[in-house]
C-alpha cells in the first residue's frame, strides 16, 4: 500500500457515508449507542451551559445552577452586549468579519493559484518553492507570531489592521491541498484544448481551474475562516488599540477586568454565544464538504 | 502536463504572489527572528544612555535552556503530549470507529456535535471552561460535590489536565473526522469480505480497519504534537482564576512573558525560534519515522 499524504478525489469503490449497507445487528449496539451518547454530553455540555447562561444576569450566574434557566433575560444582556463600552462589541464583530473575510478569500486565491502553478507547470525552483512550502506547514502558527510582530515592529505597522490582516493571507496547507487536488481532479486535456482554443492563460484559470476545484476552494476558505476567527496570539501581541482587536481579543479583555466591573461576567458569555454563531455555521457547512477536502491524508 | 521554455514563467507567475507573501510573513520573519536571537541589548546602568545592542552568539539560547523556569515549560510539553496520546489520538480513533459502526441519522447527530467544538475560538472555549472549573459557578463542580466527590480543577497538581481536557474537547471531534473520513474511503468490498470469512465487528475493526487508516492516525499525530508545542490561549485565561499557572507556564506563554512583562525581546525570540525547530524537528522526524506523508519520497 502505498501510503501518502493526499486528497482523494472522486473514486468510485470507496464507501460514501450514505449509500453504506447495513451491518448486522449485534450485540455490543447498545453498549456502543451508550458511550457515543455520553461523549455527545462532553462534547454538548459546555455549548448548553453557554447557552443557558446567556440567559442570565451576573447575579444569577452566581447564585442559581449551571444547567437550567433562572429569570431569562437574554434579549436585555444582548442589547447591553452591543451598547456596553460604546458600542466595542459591534466593532470587533466586523473587525473579526475583516479579518476572517478578507484574510481566508484573499487566501483562497493566492492558494490555488499556487496550487495550480505547482501542479500543472514547470518552471525553474518549483522544487525548492513547494519544499519550503510544506516546512511552512509543519512550523506552528504561533512560533511565528513573535518573528512576525518584530519584523512588524521594525517596518513601523504594529497596531494597525495590516499587521493581522497581512499574515491571515498566507496559507501553505491550503496551497498544499490545492495542488494534490489540482493535480487528482484537472485532466491536463482540458487545459490543452483551451489552449488550443486560445484561451489565456488567465481566463483558462478563471474559467476551468476554478469551477473544476470548488470542493478544494471552499475547504480552504473554511479552514482558514475558521482558523483567523480563532486565532487569538498574532492580534494580542500585535494590537493595543481596542478598535481594532477581534472578538476573541476584545471578550479576553473584558473578561481581565471582570472582578472590577461585574457585568461583564454575563456580558462575557452573551458575547462568546454569539461569536460562535458564525463559526458554528461554518463549520457545518464545512461538514458538506469534509469528505472531498479532509480526506487529506487518507489511504491511497 | 509539464512544460519547459514558453509556459516558463506562467507557472511561475502564479505562484509568484503567494512566495512573495510566503517570504514575507515566514522566511523574514524567521530569519530576523534568528538574528534577533543571537544579540542582547544592553541598557545602561542609570537609563541615561540609550541602551546598546552587541552580538552575543548563542547566549540567549543557553541563557532559556538554563533557565529552570523555561525548562519546566518545555517539560510541560512532554506531560501534555503524553496526555495528548490517549485523549487526542486514541480517543478521536475510537470515535470514529464507533460512528463507523453506527448507521441512520444518530450517525450524522454524533458527528456534528463532535466536531462542533473545533468551530469554538480557544479563547473562547477556554473562558467556558474557566467558568465550569469555578466552584460556585460551575454544574460540574456542584455535581460532584453532591455526590462527594470535592476536585479543584486548579490547583498545581490538577490545573495541567484541565489545560489538556480543554484542548481535548476542542480538538478531539477534528482528530476524528479526519479519522473517519480515512474509514470511509475503505472499500466496501474489503470490508465485506472480512464478514464473510467470518471475522466479528471488533475484529475488523481492529484487524482490517486501523491498519488501513494508519496513514490518517499518522497525521492526525503529526497536527496534534504540533499542537502541544503552540499551547497559548488556554493557560492565559486559565491564570486568571488558577495562580498554580505561572508567566512561563508553557514555551509560548515564556515567550510571551520574555517580550512584554520583562522586555527581554532577545530572549523571547530565542525561545519563539526553539520553539519552531523543535516542534518542526518531532513532527518530521515522525512522519520520516512512520515513512508517511508528504516526505515520504
Amino acid at each position: 500500500m502505498s501510503a501518502e499524504l493526499t486528497a482523494t478525489v472522486e473514486r468510485p469503490p470507496r464507501r460514501v457515508e450514505r449509500a453504506r449497507q447495513a451491518p448486522r445487528q449485534y450485540p455490543q449496539g447498545l453498549i456502543r449507542t451508550t458511550i457515543l451518547f455520553l461523549l455527545a454530553a462532553y462534547f454538548a455540555l459546555p455549548m448548553y451551559w453557554l447557552a443557558v447562561s446567556s440567559t442570565k444576569s451576573t447575579s444569577s450566574l452566581f447564585g442559581s445552577g449551571g444547567l437550567w434557566f433562572s429569570h431569562p433575560q437574554f434579549w436585555q444582556n444582548l442589547a447591553s452586549l452591543f451598547r456596553y463600552d460604546d458600542r466595542s462589541y459591534l466593532q470587533w464583530a466586523l473587525n473579526s468579519i475583516l479579518y476572517a473575510g478578507v484574510g481566508a478569500i484573499g487566501a483562497t486565491l493566492l492558494a490555488v493559484m499556487a496550487g495550480y502553478g505547482l501542479a500543472k507547470h514547470d518552471f525553474p525552483g518549483r522544487n525548492l518553492v513547494f519544499s519550503l512550502i510544506l516546512a511552512g506547514v509543519l512550523v506552528p502558527v504561533t512560533a511565528l507570531a513573535l518573528p512576525l510582530y518584530l519584523l512588524a515592529s521594525k517596518i513601523g505597522i504594529v497596531d494597525t489592521y495590516w499587521s493581522v490582516l497581512v499574515p491571515g493571507l498566507v496559507s501553505p496547507f491550503g496551497v498544499y491541498l490545492a495542488r494534490v487536488y489540482v493535480e487528482q481532479a484537472l485532466p491536463d486535456d482540458l487545459l490543452d484544448a483551451a489552449r488550443i482554443d486560445g484561451a489565456g492563460e488567465w481566463v483558462i484559470f478563471v474559467r476551468i481551474v476554478l469551477p473544476v476545484v470548488k470542493p478544494a476552494v471552499v475547504t480552504i476558505f473554511l479552514f482558514q475562516f475558521v482558523s483567523i476567527w480563532n486565532n487569538f496570539f498574532l492580534p494580542l501581541i500585535m494590537l493595543s488599540s481596542q478598535h481594532l482587536f477581534p472578538i476573541t481579543l476584545g471578550l479576553q479583555s473584558w473578561s481581565t477586568r471582570a472582578t472590577r466591573e461585574p457585568v461583564l461576567y454575563s456580558l462575557v458569555v452573551a458575547g462568546s454565544l454569539v461569536s460562535v454563531v458564525p463559526l458554528v455555521l461554518a463549520v457545518i457547512l464545512l461538514q458538506r464538504f469534509w469528505q472531498s477536502g479532509l480526506t487529506a491524508g487518507s489511504v491511497k | 502536463m509539464r512544460r519547459r521554455g514558453r509556459t516558463g514563467w506562467v507557472g511561475a507567475a502564479f505562484v509568484a504572489p503567494f512566495a512573495v507573501l510566503f517570504a514575507a510573513t515566514y522566511l523574514v520573519p524567521v530569519g530576523y527572528a534568528i538574528q534577533f536571537s543571537l544579540f542582547r541589548t544592553r541598557s545602561s546602568g542609570l537609563g541615561l544612555a540609550p541602551p546598546t545592542t552587541h552580538f552575543a552568539w548563542f547566549a540567549n539560547y543557553v541563557d532559556a535552556l538554563q533557565d529552570p523556569g523555561y525548562r519546566d515549560s518545555l517539560g510541560r510539553v512532554v506531560l501534555i503530549l503524553l496526555g495528548f496520546i490517549p485523549a487526542l489520538i486514541a480517543l478521536p480513533v475510537l470515535m470514529a470507529l464507533l460512528l463507523d459502526a453506527t448507521r441512520g441519522r444518530l450517525r450524522s447527530f454524533f458527528r456534528t456535535v463532535y466536531f462542533l467544538p473545533y468551530g469554538v475560538p480557544g479563547v473562547i472555549g477556554s473562558l467556558v471552561w474557566a467558568y465550569l472549573y469555578t466552584p460556585g459557578i460551575s454544574p460540574v463542580v456542584a455535581a460532584l460535590g453532591h455526590a462527594g466527590v470535592h476536585v479543584n480543577f486548579l490547583d498545581s497538581s490538577t490545573v495541567l489536565w484541565s489545560i489538556v481536557n480543554v484542548v481535548t474537547w476542542e480538538f478531539a471531534g477534528y482528530n476524528m473526522l479526519i479519522i473517519y473520513a480515512a474509514l470511509l474511503a475503505i472499500p466496501a468490498d474489503v470490508i465485506e469480505a472480512a464478514r464473510v470469512d467470518g471475522a466479528s465487528e471488533r475484529q475488523i475493526a481492529m484487524r482490517v480497519k486501523l491498519p488501513l487508516v494508519r496513514p490518517a492516525i499518522v497525521l492526525v499525530g503529526v497536527f496534534t504534537a504540533i499542537g502541544g508545542f503552540q499551547i497559548f490561549a488556554e493557560p492565559l485565561v486559565l491564570r486568571t482564576i488558577a495562580p498554580a499557572i505561572t508567566a512561563n507556564y508553557t514555551p509560548n506563554l515564556s515567550a510571551y512573558t520574555e517580550a512584554f512583562a520583562n522586555n527581554n525581546t532577545n530572549l523571547a525570540a530565542a525561545e519563539a525560534v526553539l520553539l519552531a525547530v523543535l516542534a518542526f524537528v518531532l513532527s518530521f522526524g515522525l512522519m520520516r519515522a512512520t515513512r508517511q506523508g508528504a516526505f515520504a519520497r
